[in-house]
């Protein structure tokens, strides 16, 4: 559905896509992961056909992105990281106003536009003006402007930035029952979405392309980078001693906290889980447990796991 | 197709838009009281001039004429490139060209609006003075055409000069300042020491204070005609060039 070869974009001076490669096939929903200025949005940009490449190709189902850039729009549904709306319009207006310019006509449009305000959640605000509308509802608007002509591909920059939690959970949904329709490419720099609604992951590191994986394959890769976190009622140093020697755990710090546990932190190795080995050593010496868990892995600490094993090869 | 949808959106834009209504107000307002000065000037005794050509040959008119191309144009592109909406814009499966003539079309129709209400005044100066308001039909047509002629030719200087900048004020301030080069050319002759008849017959040419005072006498002169026709052209060509560049610059 995509194919990138040797993209590159360079703007005042400045590099932002580097000789970048990849491809998504069709039916994939891939996310586009990579901290700011990663050069996300420029690719994204460039395959939406907003602006050229300086060299390089890249072409959307079959259509070079430079050449036949009105074939690739009219099958590409884009939502900008900033959704620009016109405020003086209102929701239902503006909806017709897209799907007429995407070619979306007569009884269609009307389909259409009724069609993506269900599927985004608009019908209570397509009377209200759209400067009027909350962030989050501009945000629908934006995704809804995306689908209205039932493209083959979506390019999704940033669709959860601004939202609340509950909008992010409902884009998310939405997404993912998109997915079995449509081709996504979308950006974020939520490691957790990624792995909620992704089925590939592209890591892109100063315009080119760190890591191309599954989000397993990925939360596998860095797992080393976070860790087994557990609360056990023991004496401090017998504890670290125990946990120590459990299979496939490379270090174990043990903290005291105020109320008299101790707070366990585990370094493993990536294909050992210890957290099993953990509650049954608890179990067997008669130790209280009353949290076990993985510690959250952030963004950054992937970037820092990923980016840097790169350097190293 | 996507022409008219653009088209459509372009003029809703202008409508929907306060700063439209405050135009249309303070130009009625100019045009207005300017036409009572002509009326009143011929009040005054036998003159030679009719009201046609009293009305689009004074100071009142040229003030409010050359002020209003900045006001219609400026936002057309410097707008949508500061709010970004130029993005979803061009995403869509539209061409450049579409784009520059929908803008230039929308400005052209809100610029014919404005006008429309001044052939109220000539119809009531009939009515109330039992005169032919032009003498003949001959003036009446030749100011109106040319007043068209002259507004296509600014309306794409004030295109231009949008596409340019995402700046609103900076665009209104370039196609302000050619605007008014171009509009009083012909005043060059009062300014300069030694005006040979070569260069007074040259400003003529550009003049449209002359190509306004010959067309409301009932002058049909095709020279003036082929000049805005052609610059009109160059010019949105110009700016369906400078449109097309954003996408490299950015």
């Amino acid at each position: 559905m995509i194919k990138v070869e040797g993209l590159t974009k360079k703007y005042a001076g400045i590099t932002a896509v580097n000789d970048l490669n990849f491809t998504v096939e069709k039916g994939e929903i891939v996310g586009f992961l990579g901290p700011n200025g990663a050069g996300k949005s420029t690719t994204m940009r460039i395959l939406s056909c907003y602006l050229s490449a300086t060299s390089g190709r890249a072409s959307v189902a079959g259509f070079d992105v430079a050449s036949q850039s009105r074939e690739v729009r009219s099958r590409v549904g884009y939502m900008p990281e900033n959704v620009a709306l016109y405020p003086e319009m209102r929701v239902q207006e503006y909806l017709e106003y897209r799907a007429a310019l995407k070619g979306v006509r007569g009884r269609r449009n009307r389909q259409r536009v009724n069609a993506v305000k269900e599927l985004c959640n608009l019908r209570d605000v397509e009377q209200k003006l759209i400067g009027a509308l909350s962030k989050g509802y501009r945000q629908r608007v934006g995704l809804a402007d995306a689908l209205l002509h039932d493209p083959d591909l979506l390019i999704l920059d940033e669709p959860t930035i601004g939202l609340d939690p509950n909008q992010i959970r409902q884009v998310r949904q939405l997404i993912k029952d998109l997915g079995k329709r449509h081709t996504i490419l979308l950006s974020t720099h939520i490691l957790s979405e990624v792995e909620m609604t992704c089925s590939r992951v592209l890591i892109i590191d100063r315009g080119r392309i760190a890591a191309s994986d599954t989000p397993e394959a990925l939360a596998g890769r860095v797992r080393t980078a976070g860790g087994i976190r557990a609360e056990i009622h023991a004496e401090a140093g017998d504890l670290e001693k125990a946990l120590a020697a459990l299979p496939g755990v490379r270090k174990a710090e043990v903290e005291a906290m105020p109320d008299g546990w101790q707070g366990c932190v585990l370094r493993t190795d990536a294909e050992h889980d210890p957290r099993e080995s953990v509650a049954r050593l608890a179990a067997t010496r008669g130790w209280a447990l009353r949290e076990l868990g993985r510690e959250q892995v952030n963004l950054e600490r992937v970037f820092a796991e990923i980016t840097q094993s790169e350097e190293l090869r | 197709m996507n022409f008219f949808t653009l088209l459509n959106r372009e003029i809703r834009a202008y409508f929907l838009s306060p700063v439209a209504w405050v135009v249309m107000f303070f130009f009625l307002l100019l045009t207005g009281f300017n036409f009572y000065a002509g009326v009143a000037a011929l009040n005054r005794g036998p003159s030679e001039v009719t009201v046609v050509e009293a009305f689009f040959n004074t100071v009142f008119f040229w003030f409010g004429f050359v002020l209003i191309f900045p006001l219609i144009t400026m936002r057309l592109f410097s707008e949508e490139y500061k709010m970004g909406t130029i993005e979803p814009l061009m995403t869509a499966p539209v061409r450049d060209s579409q784009v520059v003539l929908a803008k230039y079309g929308g400005a052209l129709f809100f610029y014919i609006v404005l006008w429309l209400p001044s052939l109220l005044y000539f119809a009531v100066f009939t009515r109330v003075t039992r005169l032919e308001a032009a003498g003949a039909a001959g003036p009446f047509l030749g100011a109106y055409v040319m007043l068209l002629l002259i507004g296509m030719f600014y309306l794409a200087v004030g295109c231009l000069a949008s596409a340019l900048t995402r700046n609103q004020i900076v665009a209104a301030i370039m196609s302000f300042t050619v605007i008014t080069l171009f509009f009083f050319t012909g005043l060059l002759n009062f300014f300069l020491l030694n005006v040979t008849p070569a260069l007074r017959e040259l400003t003529a040419y550009f003049s449209a204070l002359e190509h306004m005072s010959e067309a409301s006498r009932g002058f049909f002169d095709s020279r003036p005609v082929v000049f805005y026709l052609s610059l009109t052209v160059f010019v949105l060509f110009l700016t369906f060039h400078v449109f097309q560049s954003r996408r490299w610059r950015n």
